[in-house]
């Protein structure tokens, strides 16, 4: 049982450091993005959206090749660690919590944008701005990336090693129960993953609504 | 901007989290899938941390993988069981030594209706023989573990090599560890090889028994690895020969001859006589 807090406990930490710093990344560069004008933003804009499903397993192995003792980043010694597990899933919540706040603030700034930048103010002050415009999207975006990476299993077993008491979320004992043929175990974990999971998203979800109700509604 | 600023603190956290664990002694050990996914690392491990504060975290992969993570310096250690795959690789010159820990055996498994007619023989390539002429379904693991090898190796005793078995339709290489080998078998009805301690600690056999035991050519022999200091000079060598100095020690190998499932003996210590 102790493992078993340990487990979920692990899961949760590793998922929210992703979901934090795929967020603290993409909320800025994503609203950035729908404000500024520069060549090759479009490229950009496409290719976020196309690593929307970047496939878990594919991150997995290049993180893990880059990150071994003989990759270019050996030396940071990051392989089957939980920063590498946290690496990972930021990588793969990245481009989906960026294009949904790009997506956001570009309706967002076609409505609101002369009047931010009509008194002088740049472009650079309107991001924040525009995100506070569109926080009510924010949470979706944010909940939709850590709706992967919790539930992720491909690149974590990777570049984590599903080392127990080190390594091992819920998801990749789930795997290992089934590779044990603990098919039981691995049902009523998985119904604990999925259980956590609604809960952590209705929880966020409902305090955003009640937010949105308090404050003034903008938008 | 405070998206900006938890990024920040939270990589801070990251940095300071893992220099404290670096701190404290841990090494990784690179190991069959056998040897963890059958409780024994798992009993045996908190003795030995009890004793000398070395944590040992354990990737469970297949042999010819936990060789592969070894030389690309991601491993401190390796427990496998490839006798072959493990010269090979000490003649490269990334181990320095190997010594055997325990042994046990590998089984034929499969469904109890026995379509082969191979059950309650001793004769493992006889039986991959009438496994081939009666076309009954085999899961390999493909996987290069050392159970993969011992297939193959059994499998061209009795005339067969790895491009004739990949074109027949009975013969379904699964690429997978143990238990994944053995729930495609148990669901396929197929007959697979298994490692005793895997089978033993099973628990989703469905209609699956021993069909061969007991061939001299199913043994299984564990070995301990310790890395090269030129070749890994980056590697935990130390703590790693602490370690393998106690898997080998009267109290290490007590240790492994005392731990069962489900009321059996798993591996036979071997380190005073290996077989």
């Amino acid at each position: 049982m102790g493992d078993f807090f340990e487990i979920v406990g692990l899961s949760i930490w590793v998922s929210l450091a992703a979901t934090a710093v795929a967020a603290g990344v993409s909320l800025p560069i994503g609203a950035a993005l729908a404000i500024f004008r520069f060549r090759g933003r479009r490229l950009i804009v496409v290719l976020i959206n196309a690593f929307f499903g970047l496939p878990p397993v594919v991150v997995g192995l290049v993180l893990y090749l880059a990150l071994s003792r003989s990759g270019p980043l050996g030396s940071l010694t990051l392989l089957f660690t939980p920063t590498a597990m946290v690496i990972a899933q930021a990588i793969l919540a990245t481009p989906i919590i960026m294009a949904l706040v790009h997506r956001a603030s570009e309706r967002a700034w076609a409505r609101y944008g002369d009047e931010l930048t009509s008194d002088g103010a740049t472009r650079l002050q309107a991001v924040p701005q525009i995100l506070m415009i569109i926080r009510a999207d924010l949470v979706t975006a944010v909940l939709a990336g850590f709706g992967r990476t919790v539930s992720e299993v491909g690149a974590v077993i990777l570049v984590g090693g599903n080392i127990r008491g080190l390594t091992r979320t819920m998801t990749t004992t789930i795997a290992l129960q089934t590779s044990q043929g603990d098919l039981a175990l691995a049902l009523a974990l998985g119904a604990v993953l999925i259980g956590i999971s609604i809960s952590i998203s209705a929880t966020v979800f409902a305090l955003a609504g009640r937010a949105r109700t308090v404050g003034s509604d903008e938008v | 901007m405070i998206g900006f600023r938890s990024f920040l603190a939270l990589l801070a956290t990251l940095v300071a989290l893992n220099a404290s664990s670096a701190a404290e002694q841990s090494i990784v050990l690179a190991s069959t899938t056998s040897v963890e996914a059958s409780g024994l690392l798992a009993n045996i491990l908190p003795q030995f941390t009890a004793k000398t504060g070395i944590t040992v975290n354990v990737v469970a992969q297949g042999t010819g993988k936990a060789l592969d993570t070894a030389r690309r310096g991601d491993a401190d250690l390796l427990l496998v069981h490839d006798p072959e795959a493990e010269q090979q690789f000490m003649d490269e010159g990334h181990g320095s030594t190997r010594r055997q820990i325990a042994w046990n055996d590998f089984i034929l498994v499969g469904p109890s209706a026995d379509p082969a007619h191979v059950k309650g023989g001793s004769d493992s390539v006889a039986a991959l023989k009438a496994i081939a002429v009666s076309q009954a379904p085999f899961v390999s693991r493909g996987d290069k573990s050392g159970t993969n090898a011992t297939e193959l190796r059994l499998w061209k005793l009795a005339g067969q090599t790895p491009d004739l078995l990949n074109k027949e339709k009975w013969y379904r290489d699964i690429g997978g560890g143990m238990g994944q080998a053995l729930n495609a078998a148990s669901a396929m009805d197929a007959y697979t090889l298994s490692d005793r301690g895997t089978w033993l600690s099973f628990n989703n056999k469905g209609s699956l028994i021993i069909a061969i035991e007991g061939d001299p050519r199913l043994r299984n022999r564990y070995d301990v690895i310790e890395l090269d200091p030129q070749k890994h000079a980056g590697a935990k060598l130390a703590a790693a020969k602490v370690f393998a100095d106690w898997l080998v020690s009267p109290e290490g190998q007590l240790a492994i001859g005392a731990y069962q499932a489900n009321g059996q003996k798993l591996f036979n210590p071997s380190a005073s006589s290996p077989k």
